[in-house]
């Protein structure tokens, strides 16, 4: 394990933002911490580099107890939501900022300086100024400068947070291709699901300050622990009592074994998917499914309907420890 | 400019900007003006005949060396208080934050009355064992390089706190993250993007400094030829009628105060965004 977190509590005034925290980060891969704002998961962070004291616990990174090094000591690159470019200094003197302060020889600076332009696509930026620069160049500058000093670890906060939607995607994709490229242990913070679906090889669902559940973008797709990664993950809906992924359900226009009798209410096609509401006995269902399914069952609002989750769908019960072996009730 | 003149500023304008002109030179430019044309009377003369008595040339010496020395501790100092102030949590911060207004809001002759309290060699609170140990504060150049930092104490902090704070802390993190220390953090990060406040605050004490007065009477004991700084030289030479002499000095120390800003103003880059007039 590459960064080893125990029992870590932080605290701000009243606000907790740990509760004795504690998770493993595999080496070598790319992990993303995921939650809602406030839910703690930057201030991991920031704990793991040193940037935030933490009341309680220890790190480990790489096997060294980093809990009482300060930040210049632990080696680790770490990457800011808004860039935290050296305004004053020009692209390429940010990324050589590292090797500087470690006294390298300037030979040396200069081509693993230029080695780290290429790879971040800035050669010829290397003479500007970050304002020059727009915000996806200034973040790819700030990773570069990040891996020029080849952190164990490297800790990116909401790295693409400031950035608008589309430099969003492509730097999202091209952050994956970096890391098969480089390998280093990577963590970033993340709050958008999709994001961390996309990019991670491991989640670590973060809410209120505790570890939710920690798994691959599958295992917390398929199996998630509790109804907030259910809900946090993906879309869902109520179904009796339990919550599934509105794509698990399965539509009847017959009785069937387990299924729950309903009325459809309303009924809208966006794109390829079309949405389905099922009103029940006792609330409304709602159900997506493809174009071509819809027109195979032959189905329009007021048509009576029968819905029950296909075999091994997600379900997790709807609120609190509420027992959960029946999928279905009525 | 050109197409600022095209665009015709409307009536309300044009007489707010008489008033900030007229109410500026009749309160500052005007006057001063006034001192320069007095000074300059009879030509060079009297700029030449104050340069010509020793004890003058004395006192405009002691002036600079007093100024250059106490705007020195204050730009250290100053910086250091303002990371303090900014940088970090302590009880009595907010005190701490007052207190450095104060030098502002006390008449400098209070100063002055203070530190002869405090080091005076007779019956000060400290000055006594000072002058045992050899340290003559008050009737001496310490105790004028004092009172001149307490003057001008606020300057430079009150210049660096607002950029301090505006830069927050993220580059100096990333800094650290990248294996700067403390010093080099501060060195190669924190310093360069306060430059042009530290620049700014040092200029405007060097100005208040060479012109301290109240505070400097009374610790300097004013004493021709020995502890008397240029300030006190054109009371001197206005209340034994030496109107020239007084308005040379007035204006060559007046000369140096305004290069001070006018440099720093020519130098300093647009930051405010607009162009000036």
């Amino acid at each position: 394990m590459s960064i080893e977190v125990r029992h870590v509590s932080k605290r701000f005034g009243d606000f907790v933002a740990l509760d004795d925290v504690s998770v493993s980060i595999p080496t070598g891969q790319l992990t993303a911490l995921l939650g809602p704002s406030g839910g703690g998961k930057s201030t991991l962070l920031r704990v793991v580099a040193g940037l935030e004291q933490a009341d309680s616990g220890t790190v480990e990174i790489e096997g060294v107890d980093a809990t009482h090094l300060r930040p210049q000591e632990r080696n680790v690159g770490f990457v800011f939501q808004h860039y935290a470019a050296f305004k004053h200094l020009t692209v390429a003197r940010n990324i050589a900022f590292g090797l500087e302060v470690r006294r390298r020889p300037k030979a040396e600076v200069r081509r693993r300086v230029q080695e780290l332009l290429e790879l971040v696509h800035l050669e010829q930026f290397a003479d500007r100024l970050p304002s020059q620069l727009s915000g996806g160049q200034r973040q790819r500058m700030a990773l570069a400068r990040a891996l020029a000093v080849e952190p164990r670890v490297l800790l990116l906060d909401e790295p693409f947070g400031a950035l608008d939607a589309k430099v969003r995607k492509e730097l999202r994709d091209w952050l994956r291709r970096l890391h098969e490229e480089v390998h280093v242990t990577t963590v970033f913070v993340t709050h958008d699901q999709e994001e961390a679906l996309e990019v991670a090889d491991e989640i670590v669902v973060i809410d209120a300050g505790r570890v939710r559940q920690v798994g691959t973008p599958d295992e917390l797709y398929d199996s998630p622990a509790d109804d907030f990664v259910m809900r946090f993950l993906g879309p869902v809906t109520q179904l009796g009592g339990d919550l599934v992924r509105p794509h698990d359900i399965e539509l009847h226009t017959s009785p069937v074994e387990g299924a729950t009798a309903g009325t459809i209410s309303r009924l809208v096609r966006v794109g390829f998917e079309v949405r389905i509401d099922v009103t029940t006995a006792d609330q409304v269902v709602l159900v997506t499914a493809t174009r071509p399914q819809v027109q195979a069952l032959g189905v329009e609002v007021g048509t009576p309907v029968w819905v029950r989750p296909v075999a091994g769908a997600a379900t997790v019960p709807a609120a609190g420890p509420a027992p959960d072996d029946d999928l279905v009730t009525a | 400019m050109a197409d600022r003149s095209r665009r015709r500023p409307p009536l309300g304008r044009w007489a707010l900007r008489l008033v900030v002109v007229a109410y500026l030179g009749l309160l500052v430019a005007w006057p001063v003006g006034l001192v320069a044309r007095n000074a300059l009377d009879g030509g060079l003369a009297n700029i030449r005949d104050i340069l010509e008595e020793p004890d003058t040339v004395h006192a405009l010496r002691l002036t600079a060396g007093v100024a250059l020395t106490s705007v020195a501790i204050n730009t250290v100092f100053g910086v250091g208080i303002s990371l303090l102030l900014v940088r970090h949590r302590f009880p009595g911060r907010r005190l701490l934050s007052a207190l450095v207004d104060l030098p502002l809001s006390v008449s400098p002759v209070v100063v002055g009355l203070a530190l002869v309290l405090v080091y005076g060699g007779r019956d000060g609170w400290l000055g006594p064992t000072l002058e045992d140990l050899g340290l003559q504060v008050i009737f001496a150049p310490p105790g004028m390089v004092m009172a001149t930092t307490f003057v001008a104490l606020p300057l430079v902090v009150r210049e660096v706190v607002p950029v301090l704070e505006e830069i927050g802390t993220e580059q100096e993190e990333a800094a650290h993250s990248l294996g700067a220390g403390a010093w080099a953090t501060f060195r190669r990060i924190t310093l360069p993007s306060i430059r042009w406040a530290v620049v700014y605050g040092v200029a405007l004490s060097l100005a208040r400094a060479l012109g301290e007065f109240g505070a400097v009477k009374i610790v300097s004991g004013n004493v021709a030829g020995r502890t008397r700084t240029a300030t006190l030289v054109v009371e001197e030479k206005y209340l034994n009628f030496d109107q020239g002499g007084a308005y040379a000095t007035a204006f060559l120390l007046t000369l140096v105060a305004v290069a001070c800003i006018a440099v720093v103003t020519l130098v300093r880059p647009d930051q405010s965004g607009g162009r000036s007039p």
